[in-house]
């Protein structure tokens, strides 16, 4: 096999990006032009396989900015539209852009039944926590008491956390990312594409014009989101902190923030990282960490193996073709009981 | 068969009924189709109510199954029934105003005791005279008990033991109607004989029961015999209009190599259309349930874009969930068939009655100048035709097509004269491999000049890459553009394109002479009601013709032609006048009178005969 070779340049398109000066949507496009080059090296993705599916909302302009084939499709459908297209053609490497509203509100029934059939898709899920193309409403995953436009005395709904939501269905593949750690975006992205299965790669963006800053006190600069958040890897202790000296140990079922030597607790205590384990029930603890009181999760939190929807409709066309005696429409109008008119 | 009279029948109507558990919809498939392997003409109706279990013997939980069989090709599953099977006194009541004046009527003389009549709404001990039928000729075999008695030998429960009465009446029927055993047994044996070799041979020995009873009682001395219709010669099957939509979807994707795709929501009446495909897998049909509406024809978009031959199927509620998306189908320009099998509306409606209510609905339910085109089909077997024609319109002009049939034809069965695939066109669709040389970058919605369609470029080809959406397009690039100019150029390119396809069906006829004093119009499925009544108008020397549409949007070529021949034209339709008002504003020059019912019932020949009757005294 000769190895694709691609540069961010080739997936870069001529049109015009239109977001808000300062946008973190900007960092998500940077971070997928990079991620693309290397999913078609990885993986041997001819660049005209990758198609990006959208729906409707800031991130869903998404399809126009990048050079590959693309489907700009209507609010909330972009996790169906990006069904039907995967399992016509399991060959294509399909992302579906979209956002808090688009994806958690509108379309909330695609994005969890699109996660229970684990269909193949490359879901990059933009949350800034608000609706900006509408200028600024409140969204499923906008934090409780919210002030905006449709909510003047504050929201009085609970938010999502997209992430509980995804292993909650049993996904199979959940991802965390903020718009300023574009390496570590690209890298969710990357193994996203290696996941055969459904994969959910959050993006916590900000949206400078309708909620600045809404998740600046665990992401804001280096610092804080060294001391707020914690990037999992694999097979790695769960450690964080300017120093890494701060990890998680399970603590009565529950998970608890602890300091490596303090308190008797050693390196040993903190727990590793198994993003390949079945039982959803730890990564909804790590996907569920709310800061002020845990640090917030990023990086790959669940990444386990299932068969594939559009494979198993694959497997279903072969095995059934091979067994049965109609081949053609001739064969199938002459099934069954017919009769001579003599 | 010594000793009985043999009467000689051209046309018979038979109707079972009993509730909805009691297998009547399995009787009468069993007669039908051993009718229809002796050469009798056939169309047959299931009537049955939306609940699937409603309360045992009462009026609501009655369930249907008329057959309607001839020695010539029958258009309509009748009117009114020669014979009614009523399984309980509730199934008598509700089929009594679809008795003809001298009907048989075999009721189970066991279920005509008080807690039954009661249950049945009767008030009196005497459901004949009550009902005003006492001089029909009314057979009250005893068949709970029979059927228990030719079972008492069978190691079963009372429960399965009773289950297999609704065989004793198809036996009675086959004797009455000298028709032999073979059939059913032979079905009884390939449905359960392996699984429950005792449930089949309990339904076989209880056929043969009911068969020699009739033999045997002088209730049933006289028999009837129905000869075989002078059908065409060839090979046939019955078939039913969604299992023949289904089939016309795989007909066109073979013809166009596009491999099928279907995204459905199960919804009654169209449900079958979807377990059809589903079975396909054996043809490389990819048929998925979706989760909602929506999904179905948003996953059917993706497929097209794609490059599958996609379809939709549903019924006026999920029609109306679909628009948002049939719009974004038709701004994509990509092929795509929606079918909504109509039922009775609004909302819920009469989920298991059939209507001609989403008429305008198809033509113009949804936002924006979203032109579609609207093809209608009107028996079970035209359905094949029409949804192989909207294959083939959709794809060869890249445009979506909405495909109108009803729960009358959907559920209804006919004969078919099994057509050959070789005699079917090959499907086009403008499929483009490969940027050509005079386009520096490829310009998705540049069109063929003739039909205006825009190439299809599929995903996955090297060189074509490109992005469309629900934006409006720049009338070449398909970039999103907000220019006025380019917006109303691409509202008018749409609907041109739709347009031309006038050019691409054939032009409209009419049945009977092309000139007279009634043009009867109809569209999509009235089509065997009107046709039998216009027949039987011209038997009686009337001067009336019928001119049918299927091609609703757009209309055939030689519309007004015909229309101008006539002294009156009367358009038909089961909803309040949505066709005629079509007409009124495509041909305002004729005027229109109106002949609509709207109770969840096809035509009578008989209301129609004696309306056109009317029409022609005024």
């Amino acid at each position: 096999m000769s190895e694709l070779k691609y540069t961010v340049a080739d997936f870069k398109s001529d049109q015009e990006v239109k977001w808000c000066p300062g946008c973190g949507d900007y960092a998500v496009l940077s971070a997928i032009t990079k991620a693309m080059p290397q999913i078609a090296a990885n993986s041997n993705v001819d660049h005209s396989r990758f198609t990006v599916v959208s729906g409707i909302g800031c991130s869903s302009r998404f399809p126009y900015y990048v050079s590959t084939y693309g489907f700009h499709g209507i609010h909330g459908r972009a996790n169906a539209v990006a069904t039907g297209l995967k399992t016509a053609n399991p060959n294509l490497s399909v992302f579906v852009t979209t956002g808090d509203g688009d994806s958690l509100a509108i379309g909330g029934n695609h994005f969890i039944h699109a996660i229970r059939r684990n269909i193949d898709l490359n879901v990059i899920l933009f949350n800034n926590e608000i609706y900006g193309l509408t200028k600024g409403q409140y969204s499923p995953t906008s934090k409780l008491g919210k002030i905006t436009k449709t909510s003047p005395y504050g929201t009085v709904e609970r938010p999502f956390n997209p992430g509980e939501l995804v292993i909650g269905a049993h996904g199979t593949f959940f991802a965390r990312s903020v718009d300023a750690e574009v390496a570590l975006t690209t890298e969710c992205m990357v193994e996203a594409s290696k996941h055969d299965g459904m994969s959910v790669v959050e993006v916590l963006v900000n949206c400078m014009i309708f909620n600045n800053g809404t998740h600046k006190a665990f992401a804001g600069d280096k610092d804080v989101r060294a001391e707020h958040t914690i990037t999992l890897h694999h097979g790695e202790k769960m450690l964080f902190g300017k120093d890494m000296n701060k990890g998680l140990m399970l603590d009565n079922m529950k998970l608890k923030v602890v300091t490596v030597g303090e308190n008797g607790v050693t390196l040993d205590d903190i727990l590793t990282h198994d993003a390949h384990e079945k039982d959803t029930m730890i990564h909804v603890m790590l996907a569920g960490m709310k800061y002020p009181e845990f640090p917030v999760a990023l990086g790959v939190i669940r990444n386990v193996a299932e068969p594939t929807y559009e494979h198993e409709v694959e497997r279903q066309i072969a095995e059934v073709s091979a067994q049965s005696k109609i081949k053609c429409v001739d064969d199938l109008l002459n099934s069954g009981e017919t009769w001579e008119v003599k | 068969m010594e000793n009985k009279n043999i009467t000689e029948k051209d046309d018979v109507v038979i109707r079972f009924s009993g509730d909805s558990g009691d297998g009547m919809q399995l009787t009468g498939t069993l007669f039908s189709d051993t009718a229809a392997l002796q050469g009798n003409g056939i169309s047959t109706f299931p009537d049955y109510p939306a609940e699937i279990r409603a309360p045992q013997g009462t009026v609501a939980g009655v369930s249907g199954f008329q057959v309607h069989f001839s020695d010539h090709r029958v258009q309509t599953p009748g009117d009114y029934c020669d014979v009614l099977v009523a399984m309980n006194p509730a199934a008598l009541k509700a089929n009594i105003c679809w008795l003809k004046k001298d009907a048989t009527i075999i009721i189970d003389g066991d279920s005509l005791d008080e807690k039954s009549l009661a249950k049945a709404g009767y008030t009196t001990l005497d459901p004949f005279a009550e009902l005003g039928i006492a001089d029909y000729n009314i057979i009250v075999p005893d068949i709970t008990t029979m059927t228990k008695e030719a079972l008492k030998d069978f190691d079963m429960d009372m429960k399965s033991v009773v289950k297999c009465k609704n065989m004793f009446a198809l036996g009675i029927c086959l004797f009455m109607f000298n028709k032999p055993l073979e059939h059913p047994i032979e079905y009884i044996e390939a449905k359960f004989g392996k699984r429950n070799p005792t449930v089949a041979e309990a339904n076989i020995q209880v056929l043969k029961a009911g068969y020699n009873y009739a033999h045997n009682t002088h209730a049933f001395a006289n028999t009837y015999d129905v000869h075989a219709a002078d059908l065409p010669k060839g090979r046939y099957r019955s078939v039913n209009g969604n299992q023949a939509t289904a089939w016309g979807f795989i007909a066109a994707s073979e013809k166009s190599g596009r491999p099928l795709f279907c995204g459905s929501y199960p919804i009654t009446p169209a449900t079958v259309i979807l377990e059809e495909l589903a079975k396909r897998r054996d043809l490389g049909v990819k048929a998925i349930q979706c989760e909602d509406e929506i999904a179905g024809i948003c996953t059917a978009i993706g497929a097209a874009f794609g490059g599958s031959f996609a379809v939709t199927t549903t019924s006026g509620p999920g029609f109306s969930l679909k628009s948002e998306a049939m719009g974004l189908a038709v701004i994509t320009e990509l092929p795509l068939v929606v079918v909504d099998v109509q039922r009775g509306g609004p909302s819920t409606g009469i989920p298991t009655k059939t209507e001609q209510g989403d008429l305008f609905q198809a033509l113009w339910g949804r936002n924006g100048e979203c032109p579609m085109i609207v093809i209608a089909a009107s028996t079970p077997c035209d359905c094949f035709e029409y949804a192989f024609t909207a294959g083939k319109l959709a794809m060869e002009h890249m445009t979506p097509v909405v495909l109108l049939t009803d729960g009358y034809i959907a559920n209804g069965s006919q004969p078919w004269k099994i057509p050959s695939m070789k005699d079917y066109p090959e499907i086009h669709p403008p499929i483009i491999t490969s940027l050509p040389e005079d386009e520096p970058a490829f310009l998705p919605y540049k069109r063929d000049e003739k039909t205006l369609a825009r190439r299809w470029a599929l995903p996955g080809t090297p060189g074509l890459e490109h992005r469309i959406g629900g934006l409006e397009k720049h009338f070449l690039k398909g970039s999103p553009s907000h220019d006025p100019h380019n917006h109303e150029k691409m509202v008018r390119l749409r609907a041109e394109k739709v347009a031309r396809v006038a050019d691409y069906i054939p032009a409209q006829t009419v049945y009977g002479d092309p000139e007279g004093d009634l043009l009867v119009v109809g569209w999509g499925g009235t089509r065997g009601h009107l046709e039998s009544a216009v027949d039987h108008m011209r038997r009686e020397g009337k001067k009336v013709s019928l001119c049918h549409f299927n091609y609703i949007n757009p209309l055939p070529h030689g519309v007004a032609d015909i229309f101008s021949r006539f002294k009156k034209i009367v358009v038909c339709e089961l909803n309040e006048g949505q066709f005629a008002n079509y007409m009124r504003m495509s041909f305002p020059q004729f005027r229109y009178e109106q002949y609509n019912k709207v109770q969840g019932l096809p035509f009578t020949k008989e209301e129609l005969v004696e309306n056109f009757n009317q029409l022609l005294q005024k």
